[in-house]
């Protein structure tokens, strides 16, 4: 033993005596994590949230969170002079005056931007795998938690320059929890301290988004993430790959080194975006008066689909009893988006009831084994795409040369009808990488090389697949639809008769499949 | 002197005095005005407007009518000045290519000289806004950027973009970016408002505050890219495509790196 090793080993020793640490460093450290590509999404969420954290910590040191008139004297020419909020200057001085101030920025909003991405591919691949199944429902829902705080933190992140982009933005905001019925101005009023603008929403939403927030934030991630080191992590089928094991690499050396090095490369994607893109240029949007707006006013993009919403809604209102109720607000701003957040957070148990799985799982389904699901997801997304794409109609219609109206109309009508026909078409291609997968395995793979038979006939030659993806292909359980009669043993009609039809014709639209090669037929052609 | 102040009591004193004074001050008149009125000049703008004449029956008066009196497709020239028809045709609006939405500018079908002929022409028909002589265009002098941008941001902002990157209008029509438009053709823009662009008179806006606009829209198109590439300058939609393409399609890439087995 070299010294130094010595040294180490009395220091550990010391510490392991008195917390008595060893054996737990030890089974954690042998923890094993499986490997693929789609498992570091969580890490790139997590990653980019450290970098928001030490990012943001930098610009509170200049920021000034205050609704204070300045009047701006700084280096930026074309504003000098001007009176604007002491939040705006001080963004101002960040991005001119202080060192690397601009670049420190830059790669906050950058790094907000990636964490949102990330935590919606993670979501997406969460959800095509099936990982949220029993027993991770309660990391899903903390999961959607975590989305729905990074939309308002993001939201409360692009307001605080004060400029002319996000006080559009509080203005879109303060109108939809107007659209509230009855309680909306009082909780308008309330959170603005008075009537739009007012003088408290800087230095509000300033304590929100920087303390308030992101303490929530690190509460719910270490639980998500604990959750994830307790319930051990998902892993995609494969030999030697049961619902009991977890097939991959130790925390150390490893894997360690993996993810100690990828939080580099995140930080390294994001500093780069920084150094070479814009993003959110205050200087150029000017401060915020009520009084003035810019054409093709957007928010950032987890934001767009929720305005692209608004913008398509028709003029639809109603007044009764005095009161105004928006529902063109209403809807698109309130209704629909609670809709589809309350749906996603309930998705895993909708889904067990429909299929009456309640058992454990830790092997990922492949996407196109659980065709309904599946397609359920890319109805979703396709949903989300035509609101987004209406978000930037202005956009769109400005470099693309196309009419606003006719966005507005393509919208109006796809988000109704276009997310049915993904479903169907997502469906069908599903069940047809399921024939796919099944002729792989009774006849292997296709060579390219053609036979010419003695009588003329042409054949191509096709090859066995190996072992290890015969496996694969025939490895996911194909689980029947429930079977629910109307009736009980006695012949007596049960009671919620349309709750057992609805759950009937879902568990059998669920169940659909090609049936997957049975090890009867493998038999046989082992013979052949 | 002697001898002329012998006769200042004569009684033709008064009289002649009387006539030297008129005499002097008709001829200097005479003389004066002469070098303002500028005969041939007379000449020469009348030959502009037959000349104006010629070009706009050739080429405008399909649509404007053969007096310039408009019709079902195109609107009477009639009073909307010189301005106008140099706004119009020398950015290429005019004649119009097609007729869907809105004329767009492109590469002017008249020289300076028939621009200038077709606006002799139809100032002579009814008095409208002339065009801004180089003297007033002297923003650089006059303007102030940061009372422009202000400006801007008041009026110009909600349809040309905060940076002047132009934004859309209704059924197809748009407000053209404000980008590489020479000061000339945006101070006409202003007092005749062209298209759907309203009419910012002097009332509205005082030519100096024009000239700041101009001058607030000249430093926005040569404003240094201070945070790297602009992506356009229109805002979060094209930096949110970014972040994903760029950005998470970068990550991932490296994550399937990352996790590919070492062979």
């Amino acid at each position: 033993m070299t010294p130094v090793e010595k040294t180490i080993g009395n220091v550990a020793n010391f510490v392991d005596e008195r917390l008595g640490a060893a054996g737990w460093v030890k089974k954690s450290l042998n923890k094993v994590f499986p490997d693929h590509w789609s498992f570091m999404l969580g890490e790139v969420c997590m990653y980019s949230f450290v970098i928001l954290l030490l990012s943001g910590t930098f610009l509170t040191f200049w920021f000034d969170p205050s609704q204070r008139d300045v009047i701006y004297n700084g280096v930026y020419e074309p504003l000098k002079g001007l009176k604007m909020s002491a939040a705006y200057a001080s963004t101002l001085d960040i991005s001119f005056e202080v060192r690397g101030g601009l670049l420190m920025r830059q790669i906050h909003h950058w790094a907000a931007n990636i964490f949102m991405a990330a935590i919606v591919a993670h979501l997406l691949r969460v959800f095509f795998t099936g990982a949220f199944r029993k027993p991770r429902e309660f990391n899903w829902i903390l999961g959607i938690l975590l989305l729905t705080l990074g939309l308002v933190e993001g939201l409360f992140g692009y307001s605080l320059p004060d400029d002319l982009l996000s006080g559009t933005g509080l203005r879109i905001t303060s109108a939809i929890i107007q659209a509230l019925p009855i309680v909306g101005t009082y909780i308008s009023f309330f959170l603005f301290g008075g009537a739009f603008p007012g003088t408290g929403f800087i230095p509000r939403i300033f304590t929100l988004h920087i303390l308030i927030i992101p303490g929530i934030f690190l509460a719910v991630i270490t639980i998500h993430v604990m959750l994830v080191w307790y319930q051990k992590h998902t892993q995609f089928p494969g030999v030697g790959r049961t619902e009991k094991n977890v097939v991959g690499h130790p925390i150390l050396p490893v894997y360690m080194a993996k993810a100690g090095g990828f939080f580099f490369v995140v930080f390294g994607v994001i500093a780069f975006l920084s150094a070479v893109a814009s993003i959110n240029p205050i200087w150029l949007y000017g401060p915020y008066t009520p009084g003035q707006i810019s054409a093709g006013s957007q928010p950032d993009w987890y934001m767009g689909w929720l305005d692209g919403l608004v913008r398509m809604s028709p003029p639809l209102e109603t007044h009764a009893f005095g009161h105004t109720i928006s529902w063109n607000i209403l809807i698109p701003a309130l209704i629909v988006p609670g809709i589809v957040f309350t749906g996603m957070a309930l998705y895993p148990f909708i889904e067990s009831w429909i299929t009456g799985d309640k058992r454990e799982h830790h092997l990922l389904d492949r996407p196109r084994n659980v065709p309904n699901r599946t397609a359920l997801g890319v109805m979703s997304i396709t949903f989300v795409m035509v609101a987004l794409i209406n978000g930037g109609n202005d956009i769109l219609a400005t470099n693309f040369h196309l009419s606003i109206n006719q966005i507005m109309w393509f919208s109006r009508i796809g988000i109704l009808v276009l997310p049915p026909i993904a479903f169907v078409i997502t469906k069908r291609l599903c069940l047809s990488l399921q024939r796919a997968d099944r002729d792989l395995l009774l006849h292997g793979s296709e060579t390219g090389r053609l036979l010419r038979l003695p009588h003329g006939e042409f054949v191509e030659v096709h090859e066995p697949i190996s072992a290890e993806k015969a496996f694969l292909l025939q490895s996911h359980e194909q689980p029947a639809a429930l079977e629910l009669s109307d009736v009980d043993s006695r012949g007596v009609r049960r009671p919620g008769g349309i709750k057992n039809k609805v759950q009937r014709r879902l568990s059998k639209a669920h169940a659909v499949s090609v049936p997957k090669v049975s090890e009867q037929e493998l038999k046989e052609i082992e013979h052949h | 002197m002697k001898r002329l102040s012998r006769y200042r009591r004569h009684k033709a004193a008064g009289p002649f005095i009387l006539i030297f004074a008129l005499l002097a001050i008709g001829t200097t008149f005479s003389v004066a005005s002469a070098t303002v009125k500028q005969a041939p000049t007379t000449f020469a703008r009348s030959a502009a407007i037959d000349e104006g004449k010629q070009i706009f029956l050739k080429g405008c008066s399909s649509c404007h009518g053969l007096n310039a009196e408009g019709g079902s497709i195109a609107p009477s020239l009639i009073g909307v000045g010189a301005a106008s028809v140099d706004f119009q045709v020398g950015t290429g609006r005019m004649p119009m290519a097609d007729m869907s939405q809105q004329a767009m500018r492109k590469k002017p079908v008249y020289n300076a000289e028939q621009t200038a002929a077709l606006a002799a022409y139809v100032a002579s028909l009814a008095p409208g806004p002339a065009i801004p002589d180089d003297s007033v265009l002297n923003y650089e002098r006059d303007g102030n950027t940061a009372q422009g941008g202000e400006l801007f941001r008041n009026n110009c902002a909600m349809c040309h973009n905060f940076a002047g990157q132009g934004g859309a209008l209704t059924q197809g029509k748009y407000a053209p970016t404000l980008m590489g438009v020479e000061p000339k053709y945006i101070y006409e823009a202003l007092i005749t408002g062209p298209q759907s662009m309203p009419v910012f008179s002097d009332k509205t806006i005082t030519p100096a505050e024009k000239l700041s606009l101009i001058k607030w829209i000249k430093s926005a198109e040569a404003e240094p890219n201070l945070g790297g590439a602009t992506m356009g300058r229109i805002g979060p939609v094209t930096e949110g495509l970014l972040a994903w393409i760029l950005g998470i399609g970068l990550l991932i890439g490296i994550a399937v790196w990352l996790t590919t087995r070492a062979r």
